[in-house]
């Protein structure tokens, strides 16, 4: 019986495992060494905030996997040998395979900075992040101020956090305003603003010099490279971004960019070596796409693309229109098709902005032909399925525009502003 | 976690910590209970008016006063922080404090009134029974019971839990309209209403108590002999009564259940719902969300149906006569016609709605209804008591099994450990038959939207019916299940906007994808066609 073996229990990896079954009597064995189950790495944060426990965060109980013949495999792999097919463990245990998927997800990026590698100063990707949270950032009385770097989604996750417990929190963002590398500058800066609305010390074109080391080799304060200021705390939060978790597979024969390189099918360079999920790279990026996407529901699509093609039916990777959506503190994020933070040459914006600042939505469309390209809404529920369609139908943005109610997904009885909406953009001067 | 669990600092986390307001309004709230248990132990309380009215208002403004302390100074949004810290709301020291304060409450309200100061046999009341007095006189004209007295804090903590829910869900418009829809149901229609009505009756006139909305089989008394004669007794208004009580079943239910699903009863009209909502809010996430839990509800709900039906058809069997130059509802038209509508109403569903059932749902319906027909044939072949057991037996058993122990006892009481749904979920007759027709023909359903899962578990977590939502919503499918009450909390908790609860067409309502949205067109419809 053929061994697929895949190493890592993230999304992706289990989403191949489990079409792999759906379609399969092969033998599959997951490896982690993060934890024993599957959980949902996207609600770390709410088991630090008090919302759920771990246990709420496995999406499936845990017989499931005896039931699907899935075994789990608590193990480091330290190298791989594909000419042997075989995997090495860290505790010198070796494992063979038939096929391999690597699906090792990513790392926090440190870039150098004095100081990264103390104690105290961390990432939050993994489980074991959040409990060396718990061990520095318990309560704002053994952590008195916690530093956060890297003004991007987990950065923002990291602060609602600490704020839940009272920790006061000093937010460091290279760019002169939030996320704005992806989000054009209306939302960016209404972000500022709620962000500033829960008490955290928003620090816009702030960065980081070193993180000073206190007797005991633990973080004690940052330096801050414009000012030279030094600012005490217990905890830094290193939130700049994460990349592919690849260091193992250095010496493999396996190729290598920032994450393993993939074709379109999801193979890698050598014959029965698969990879997905936040480790794969594309050689060419697909669309707009990058060709590293760390995105939740990517990992699962490639699984459930993979899963076809070790089942014998050969299929290539190919995302449909891109959407993702993100929550700041309080305010929902959804985004359907693309709309850049600078407008690309043929790209044209329609924003528009609630006066009670917590709601805004930015259209993108062409300005010639007035195609609609994307759009992001902020506070504001989209139907993904409508938008799927409108983008495929090729639909203007006047069609857009006047019928957005029919994508309005908000809970029944909320208020609509779809009136709104269509009246501000009737009023600007549209190109023809 | 456990690493929480071992932190032995004593300054407490930030999210359990209460402010001043909160303290403030615990020290109200609190006076007001005291001065209740204080005549429990029969301290004679000089104007028993002013003292109930202290008591009351305390107990109403102290909890509106914490519930101002907890989010007045909040952002709108979700408002979940520490709910797993809180002692009172992860089955820590205060839950189980909680739980057996409420549960000896029910016990003796049930089983020993008399310890609550009930006079006996026309005796004066005495104790927490006799500070009610002065309010029932106002609104009946009589002394009180333990169930005015129920009634009472039954309404006050509907009121009081509301305005904290109402303030919590500030951003959340569906979330409010439905808590004021059931603040006011438990106000003017089970508790107002029928405390006035009372207020007709005299020597030759007397009406049940009757709460409008409260129907039958929940109301499990509904068409007990007394209660039916009373109605006929009454005329014109007693008949009004009695039709709007078997319309509500058969005509009024059915329409707004097929339009809105079972939430237009479970979560907006409903008592026993709206205390779960409102009381009941902080022990939402307790609910037991596993496989086996579900298979268990199934069963049970399912068989309390079963026992209400059987014991209301005996309890009527028992009041008709056999003269059809009487009156034409005669024992035998009547038996003859519960089997003929059971057996068609299987018929039809297992013609129309089989492919929709599980294996275990089928087997079930099967053998309730055998064993429903074969205890009527029984009782004609044989001439035994029907179902085997005298109607009176039965009514009581039910009545002290189901009414007090399930309902009360065990659905209200353990609240802090079980979660606050356990009534509605595994014993409530009414919700089985509401369910039943929800799940096969309704327009409503939660719509998953499209791919944006991310499998957080929040939905499922804060589901007071332990429905595990992230199981559906995770595979893009569409959430159409009997016991969903429609609450709505796992929409608002779901931090990607995944989830809306919708009434829409029949056509395409469950769909099953194992590839979802945003993948490959050709792989989607490859694998979503099987």
């Amino acid at each position: 019986m053929e061994h697929i073996v895949i190493i890592g229990n993230g999304i992706s990896g289990v989403t191949a495992a489990r079409h792999i079954r759906k379609l399969s009597d092969k033998k599959i064995t997951i490896i982690s060494s993060e934890t024993e189950h599957f959980f949902s790495r996207t609600a770390l944060m709410y088991i630090y905030m008090g919302h759920m426990k771990y246990e709420h965060t496995k999406p499936y109980e845990d017989y499931f996997w005896k039931k699907n013949r899935i075994e789990l495999r608590q193990g480091f792999v330290k190298s791989v040998f594909p000419k042997k097919k075989k995997l090495l463990f860290s505790d010198g245990e070796t494992l063979h395979y038939d096929k391999l998927i690597i699906a090792v997800g990513s790392k926090s990026n440190k870039f150098g900075w004095p100081g990264q590698d103390l104690a105290g100063v961390q990432g939050l990707y993994s489980k074991q992040d959040l409990d060396s949270l718990e061990k520095y950032a318990p309560n704002n009385k053994t952590c008195k101020r916690a530093v956060i770097v890297g003004g991007g989604l987990i950065g923002i996750e990291l602060a609602e956090m600490l704020n839940t417990r009272n920790i006061p929190v000093t937010f460091l963002v290279r760019e002169n305003s939030f996320w704005d590398g992806v989000l054009p500058k209306g939302e960016s800066e209404m972000l500022n603003r709620h962000i500033k609305n829960h008490h955290i010390d928003l620090r816009l074109g702030t960065n980081l010099k070193e993180i000073l080391s206190d007797e005991n080799g633990k973080a004690r304060a940052v330096v801050i490279q414009e000012t030279g200021e030094e600012l005490p705390c217990d905890i830094v939060g290193l939130t700049a971004g994460v990349s592919p978790n690849v260091d193992f597979l250095k010496d493999s024969g396996i190729e290598l960019g920032r994450g393993v390189k993939v074709n379109r099918s999801l193979e890698t360079n050598v014959e029965d070596v698969y990879a997905i999920g936040d480790c794969a790279e594309q050689h060419e990026p697909i669309g707009n796409r990058r060709p590293i996407e760390a995105v939740w529901y990517t990992g699962r699509m490639m699984g459930e693309t993979l899963a076809q093609t070790i089942c014998g039916n050969p299929l290539e990777y190919k995302p449909g229109h891109w959407f993702n959506s993100a929550k700041f503190f309080d305010i929902e994020y959804q985004t359907y098709g693309w709309v850049f933070a600078n407008k690309k040459e043929y790209e044209e914006h329609f924003h528009w902005k609630h006066e009670d600042d917590t709601k805004c939505i930015t259209v993108s469309y062409h300005k010639e032909s007035n195609l609609f390209l994307g759009i992001n809404t902020f506070g504001l529920r989209m139907r993904h399925e409508i938008f799927d369609r409108w983008l495929s139908e090729k639909r203007d943005i006047h069609f857009v525009m006047e019928n957005l109610s029919k994508a309005n997904f908000d809970p029944e009885f909320y208020k609509k502003f779809e009136g709104q909406v269509l009246a501000a953009f009737n009023n600007q001067i549209v190109p023809v | 976690m456990s690493t929480l669990e071992k932190n032995m600092s004593l300054t407490g986390e930030a999210p359990k910590n209460i402010n001043t307001i909160q303290k403030l309004g615990t020290v109200i709230g609190m006076l007001g209970l005291f001065i209740i248990v204080l005549a429990g132990f029969n301290v004679d309380l000089p104007n028993k008016g002013i003292w109930l009215t202290i008591a009351l208002t305390a107990l109403t403004g102290g909890i509106i006063l914490f519930a101002h302390g907890s989010y007045k100074h909040k952002l709108e949004g979700i408002k979940n922080d520490g709910v797993w810290f809180k002692s009172i709301s992860s089955r820590g020291y205060l839950a189980w404090i909680a739980g057996i304060a409420l549960t000896g409450f029910y016990i003796v309200l049930y089983f020993f009134a008399e310890l609550l100061g009930l006079g006996i046999d026309g005796a004066a009341n005495t104790g927490v029974i006799a500070l009610f007095d002065p309010l029932s006189r106002i609104l009946s004209g009589n002394a009180a019971s333990q169930w005015f007295v129920y009634g009472t804090l039954y309404t006050i903590a509907i009121i009081a839990f509301g305005v904290k829910f109402i303030r919590k869900y500030k951003h959340n418009r569906y979330e409010q309209l439905r808590t004021l829809s059931v603040m006011f149901f438990q106000t003017a229609f089970a508790f107002m209403i029928p405390e006035l009505m009372a207020r007709l009756n005299s020597d030759d006139f007397s009406l049940p108590y009757n709460d409008l909305k409260n129907m039958w089989p929940l109301n499990y008394y509904a068409f007990d002999q007394w209660r039916i004669d009373q109605f006929i007794n009454a005329e014109t208004i007693g008949l009004v009564f009695l039709i709007f009580g078997i319309l509500s079943i058969f005509v009024v239910s059915p329409i707004l259940t097929y339009k809105y699903g079972k939430r237009w009863y479970c979560s907006w009209v409903c008592g026993c719902g709206g205390l779960a909502e409102t009381a009941g809010d902080s022990f939402r996430q307790l609910s037991d969300k596993s496989m086996s839990a579900w298979k268990v509800e199934r069963w049970v709900i399912h068989s309390v149906l079963v026992f209400s039906v059987l014991m209301t058809t005996a309890v009527i069997s028992t009041y008709l006569g056999y003269d059809d130059t009487k009156y034409w509802l005669t024992k035998d038209v009547f038996l003859i016609g519960v089997a003929v509508f059971l057996g068609v109403l299987f018929a039809l569903i297992w013609y129309f709605k089989k492919e929709e059932l599980a294996k275990d749902a089928k087997y079930g319906a099967i053998g309730y209804l055998v064993i429903i027909l074969s205890l009527i044939a029984i009782h004609y072949l044989s001439g035994k008591e029907l179902f085997l057991f005298e109607a009176g037996k039965l009514r009581s058993f039910y009545g002290f099994l189901i009414g007090s122990v399930f309902s009360g006892v065990i659905g209200t009481g353990f609240y802090p450990i079980f979660g606050n749904r356990v009534w509605c979920r595994m014993g409530c007759p009414m919700a089985a038959i509401l369910g039943m027709q929800q799940r096969l023909f309704s327009k409503f359903r939660i719509t998953t939207n499209g791919g944006q899962c991310i499998s957080c578990g929040n939905c499922s977590t804060y589901c007071e019916m332990g429905i595990d939502v992230r199981a559906y919503a995770q595979k893009g499918e569409n959430i159409v299940r009997s016991s969903c009450v429609g609450c709505g909390v796992c929409s608002a908790v779901c931090p990607r906007g995944v989830l809306k609860l919708e009434n829409g067409s029949m056509n395409g309502r469950i769909d099953s994808n194992e590839i979802l949205l945003g993948n490959d067109v050709d792989l989607m419809d490859l694998v979503n066609k099987n």
